[in-house]
């Protein structure tokens, strides 16, 4: 463990110049959202360093990389959800659509509509199912009558693939459904409020294997209609659903490319002893 | 190392049956045994004196709802002078009544019944009784009626068993005429003299109207405070500072927020005194702290994931809080509040501070009218002579139990209902 730490902090100047690279290369298809040279602080200890990666619109994003390298906290970034943390301290430039999406102007309530987020813990209000997915559209104004509510319900769950599971029992309570259930009813709530991006954060972590093929069934299908970007630390997942793979280790940007790129010919050794189960 | 190595290999197999191995299973079997033996104990001693209160107290208790009656035949033509029912009815009936002076008329039938002496066998208040009766029904006035009269305050308790020998004596010469009856008037009247005509009416309203009081005042400011503290307060020293001063604030002497209340509300204010405004508001500072405490661990207790679901598809800090936050809290904020309540209604102390232990004959009109509540009137009436306080003291504390489970019934339903809904 101890050589792995000197190795990174020997290897680092190299590993910022790489990323920055590699973010320009991989962004083929219209641009999404871009960060550029983002850090993020938690007090004194810095959890991001200098990543810089475009998310585009026709592809799945994946990050991927060990416990703790701040994937996750990266994600959390896109959508500002690192604000409710009070010693989190987010530098550089993000934007969604050509905004600044930590301009002073930029309204983090609308923002959070606009890039949905699916967490890793499946978490349904206890509320009833319609009650689930019909609560981002009530506070947003999104329908103005019971009937444009009753289709955007109908429409979300379609698209989430449940609609068929629970037609007949959307008074019943989200918190009843299974698990697998529970986290494609989160997709749903995301969905509901037409946002433009969906930041998933390890969305299988938390469900057997058959639900699991289900959710990434989905994310093929959910593709193209938004702009998605996945956290996961399973590798054989990354490499299903997605286009793009960002491998992060201790806060930097090691490689972003390509995913049949990055699992079958890597450019950096610590990606490829990644991937190759060497460590993680 | 070489050593370590030596030491593990030495080491013998355990035997699981040895005799030291027996006997450290027995000790745990016993000392389990003991601990279950204790706990049982415990339950079963504090079970004894909920009993042993609760029977003692109804035991005595139940005998305050009950007075001991005397037959009295009043001749109202005779006595009258031929008085017509129709005078007695409509808006001039009370006027007509008073005119008509039902108390001599009760005093002469008492005295033409038990002799001279008669009058003194009776409690001060039968006239009112009969008065009552005949307003409610005016043909009584144009014939011959028996009443059933309270009985002087001593008979009364010398034939429920426990009164002095004269009075004993009385009962023995009466004891074919008395009779026991229910006494309405201790559900309607208010704080008198004679134990015989004391009613619980005039404190039980003023509780009323003082715990609503309390709650209106306590309850939002308390959950306020709590939500902002939880949701939005930075957590730094000066936070800090605001939650180690309410915590001492719930553990402060009740009689402190009494000197608090006449400093403030009626000294600076100059709130009328013994009102149940002032009461209310005195007793609000007190249970104030106790609802931030509980409603801040309850609003603590709702899983994270449930605000970031929330914000994750753009609601905002407030509607996080109202949408989400404050149902899923609102039953543990609704324990709390109901344990806060109901040390405020059985709180006597503060209350004595503000002047709520005066001697209040009629019910409370108004939230600054002159009031009293039930733990006062029980603790003055404790302090009585009169032996016939006695019962009427814990048929007081009958009703103010009442209360309280009425009011824990009502926290109870509350808290189920929010809770399925969700």
């Amino acid at each position: 463990m101890t050589e792995l730490l000197d190795s990174t902090s020997s290897s680092e100047s190299s590993t910022m110049t790489d990323s920055a690279a590699s973010a320009i290369s991989a962004g083929d298809g219209p641009l999404k959202m871009t960060t550029r040279n983002v850090d993020v602080f938690y007090g004194e200890k810095q959890a991001i360093k200098d990543v810089s990666i475009d998310v585009t619109m026709d592809n799945v994003t994946a990050f991927i990389g060990p416990s703790g390298c701040g994937k996750s906290t990266f994600l959390r970034c896109l959508n500002r959800m690192n604000d409710t943390i009070p010693i989190a301290k987010v530098t550089g430039d993000i934007t969604l659509e050509g905004e600044d999406i930590y301009a002073p102007q930029m309204d983090v309530v609308q923002l959070r509509a606009r890039v949905g987020m699916v967490f890793q813990k499946p978490n349904p209000f206890p509320k009833s199912i319609y009650d689930n997915i019909a609560y981002g559209p009530r506070i947003h104004g999104l329908a103005s009558s019971k009937d444009e509510l009753d289709n955007i319900v109908e429409t979300s769950l379609q698209r989430a693939g449940l609609w068929g599971e629970v037609q007949d029992r959307l008074q019943d309570s989200g918190t009843a459904l299974s698990g697998g259930q529970q986290q494609r009813l989160c997709i749903a709530r995301a969905i509901a409020v037409d946002p433009e991006v969906i930041l998933m954060d390890e969305p299988c972590s938390a469900l057997d294997p058959i639900a699991t093929a289900k959710i990434e069934e989905l994310i093929h299908e959910l593709r193209g209609k938004y702009a998605i970007v996945i956290v996961t630390h399973n590798m054989q997942q990354a490499a299903r659903v997605s286009q793009r793979t960002a491998f992060f280790h201790l806060g930097t940007l090691v490689e972003y490319g390509v995913t049949s790129d990055i699992f079958t010919n890597p450019t950096e050794e610590k990606t490829r002893d990644y991937i190759t189960g060497r460590y993680g | 190392m070489n050593s370590t190595t030596a030491l593990v290999e030495e080491r013998n197999p355990t035997d699981w049956h040895s005799n030291a191995m027996q006997t450290r299973i027995r000790k745990r079997y016993a000392a389990e045994r003991r601990f279950k033996a204790l706990g049982l104990g415990a339950i079963i001693l504090s079970a004894g004196f909920l009993a042993f209160l609760l029977i003692v107290m109804v035991g005595n208790g139940l005998r305050g709802f009950t007075q001991t009656e005397l037959p009295v035949e009043i001749d109202f033509p005779a006595m009258t002078g031929g008085a017509s029912a129709s005078q007695f009815e409509g808006a001039n009936g009370e006027a007509n009544l008073r005119t008509l002076g039902v108390r001599d008329i009760v005093n002469t039938s008492v005295e033409i019944q038990y002799g001279d002496e008669g009058s003194a066998l009776f409690s001060g208040g039968g006239w009112q009784a009969v008065s009552a009766a005949i307003l409610s029904d005016p043909d009584i006035v144009e014939t011959k009626t028996t009443f059933y009269l309270p009985a002087e305050s001593e008979i009364d308790v010398a034939y429920k068993g426990d009164g002095s020998a004269l009075a004993e004596a009385k009962v023995t010469e009466l004891s074919d005429q008395l009779s026991t009856g229910f006494n309405w008037n201790f559900l309607s009247n208010s704080d008198a003299t004679d134990p015989m005509q004391v009613g619980i009416w005039g404190a039980l309203k003023g509780s009323l109207i003082t715990m609503f009081i309390t709650l209106l005042i306590a309850f939002p400011i308390g959950v306020l405070s709590a939500l902002y503290l939880e949701e939005y307060a930075p957590k730094n020293r000066f936070t800090d500072l605001i939650e180690v001063s309410i915590n001492n604030l719930a553990a402060v002497p009740s009689i402190i927020f009494g000197l608090l209340g006449l400093a403030v509300f009626l000294n600076l204010f100059g709130l009328p005194r013994s009102a149940a405004l002032v009461g209310g508001l005195t007793l609000a500072l007190m249970t104030m702290p106790v609802i931030v405490i509980s409603g801040r661990n309850a609003v603590k207790a709702v899983p994270p994931s449930i605000r970031e679901a929330a914000l994750g598809i753009g609601a905002s800090q407030m509607q996080v809080v109202f949408h989400h936050v404050l149902p899923l809290a609102l039953p543990g904020i609704l324990t709390g509040t109901i344990i806060g309540m109901a040390r405020a209604l059985g709180e006597t102390a503060p209350l004595l501070m503000i002047g709520m232990r005066a001697f209040i004959a009629t019910p409370p009109g108004g939230i600054v009218e002159p009031a009293t509540v039930l733990p006062v009137q029980i603790f003055l009436w404790s302090d009585e002579v009169n032996r016939g306080f006695v019962e009427k003291t814990s048929a007081a504390i009958i009703v103010l139990l009442l209360f309280l489970l009425t009011m824990n019934a009502l926290a109870i339903y509350l808290r189920n209902r929010f809770e399925t809904r969700w």
